[in-house]
């Protein structure tokens, strides 16, 4: 039974077995002095929360739902940290509420998801917060940025990472299904 | 509803704060902030006025980024049970200097006194403890309020959770500042850190 297998991501995109993508990810993050790094699991992330774990420099705080991540990093920021949540998008409709803490304390806000419920998904239940991820993001007043394709995720993290933490602009990067590989569901 | 023996929440936070020396102090929303803010407003308090929930991972959050200095997160029995789970990821992350000070009436007193889990079955103490923050304990009189005070300056032994049963009359409120650039800005700047 392999439950958390994905489909090979199209060759034009990730030729490796390893995609090298999550790896550009950590760079930027080790880069940028990220400190504090939280996340609910999900599948499209777990290279760069293996990289995480292993970071001396970055604490992983596991979490029980998305939205004390949120909170987590606007405590960060007080401490005078940087941090970077990490979750997928059933998660962000977690978030909605602490997601004021981005406007009420105009702290770095940077969250990277990995996308579900489009690109070939076979789970509908997926769906629903997959089509609105976006949308919540841009009502809740944080800028939204896309990466499709592993050529382009470099430059859109750094983008995204340079406005969060220079600029204190809230930001998400949006990891398409279509970059990560849509989940396959065998028996 | 009032009953002789609970506590009177301004004399539990202004023993606690007393000697707070460097500590920074997170007041969850609701009458919890306006206790902190009674007990003197201070440039290492944040005061939260919503995020609902948040509080506890709010002081996890600065914990981790100044494991030196001790931190306290004073909050509401119905705050905290919205952010229950963070107790979890305390007790995963366990940072020795946290403590978290549950003031419990049993009630939501903000909005109108509807009675909260904690005033029949939900047991935040044993919540805490099972969630891996083996110091839990309940904290009946003051002078048990006086003697764990100074334990919050300890940096070595934490994380630590307090529960204090306190009577639910509704004071007046203090207001402490609403508005959270300021505060934060203002602790980042008592910890040494500039503006962007």
């Amino acid at each position: 039974m392999k439950m958390h297998a994905r489909t090979e991501a199209p060759s034009e995109t990730a030729p490796e077995a390893t995609p090298s993508w999550p790896e550009d990810i950590f760079a930027i993050l080790q880069r940028f002095d990220v400190r504090q790094v939280p996340y609910v699991p999900d599948a499209g992330h777990s290279q760069l929360i293996e990289r995480v774990l292993g970071a001396s420099s970055m604490r992983a705080v596991p979490l029980t739902t998305e939205e004390e991540g949120v909170a987590l990093l606007a405590g960060a920021w007080a401490g005078g940290q940087r941090g970077v949540l990490l979750m997928q998008s059933s998660g962000v409709g977690n978030c909605v509420n602490m997601l004021s803490l981005t406007q009420i304390f105009r702290f770095p806000f940077l969250t990277l998801v990995t996308m579900r419920g489009e690109w070939g998904e076979f789970n509908p239940w997926q769906v629903p917060m997959g089509s609105s991820t976006q949308g919540v993001f841009e009502l809740s007043g944080i800028k939204v940025l896309r990466a499709s394709h592993a050529e382009e995720v470099r430059e859109v993290v750094e983008a995204a990472a340079g406005q969060a933490y220079n600029a204190c602009t809230p930001t998400a990067v949006l990891l398409s299904q279509r970059l990560i590989g849509a989940k396959v569901f065998t028996k | 509803m009032s009953k002789a023996n609970l506590l009177d929440r301004r004399s539990v936070v202004s023993s606690l704060l007393a000697e707070r020396k460097d500590a920074i102090v997170v007041g969850g929303l609701g009458a919890s902030t306006y206790d902190i803010a009674a007990a003197g407003d201070h440039d290492r308090n944040l005061y939260l006025w919503g995020a609902m929930g948040g509080a506890v991972m709010i002081g996890l959050g600065i914990a981790l980024a100044q494991p030196d200095l001790p931190v306290v997160v004073i909050t509401g029995d119905g705050e905290m049970l919205m952010g229950m789970g963070s107790l979890a990821t305390v007790g995963l992350q366990k940072p020795k200097n946290l403590t978290i000070v549950v003031l419990d009436n049993e009630v939501y007193g903000e909005t109108g006194g509807q009675a909260s889990h904690t005033a029949a079955t939900a047991d935040l103490v044993g919540v805490a403890r099972a969630c891996g923050i083996a110091d839990s304990r309940a904290i009946p009189t003051m002078a048990e309020i006086e003697a764990f005070a100074p334990s919050m300056q300890d940096i070595s032994n934490g994380p630590r959770f307090a529960s204090i049963k306190i009577d639910s009359a509704n004071l007046e409120r203090v207001l402490s500042s609403r508005d959270g650039q300021f505060t934060v800005t203002r602790i980042r700047g008592a910890l040494g850190f500039r503006p962007i």
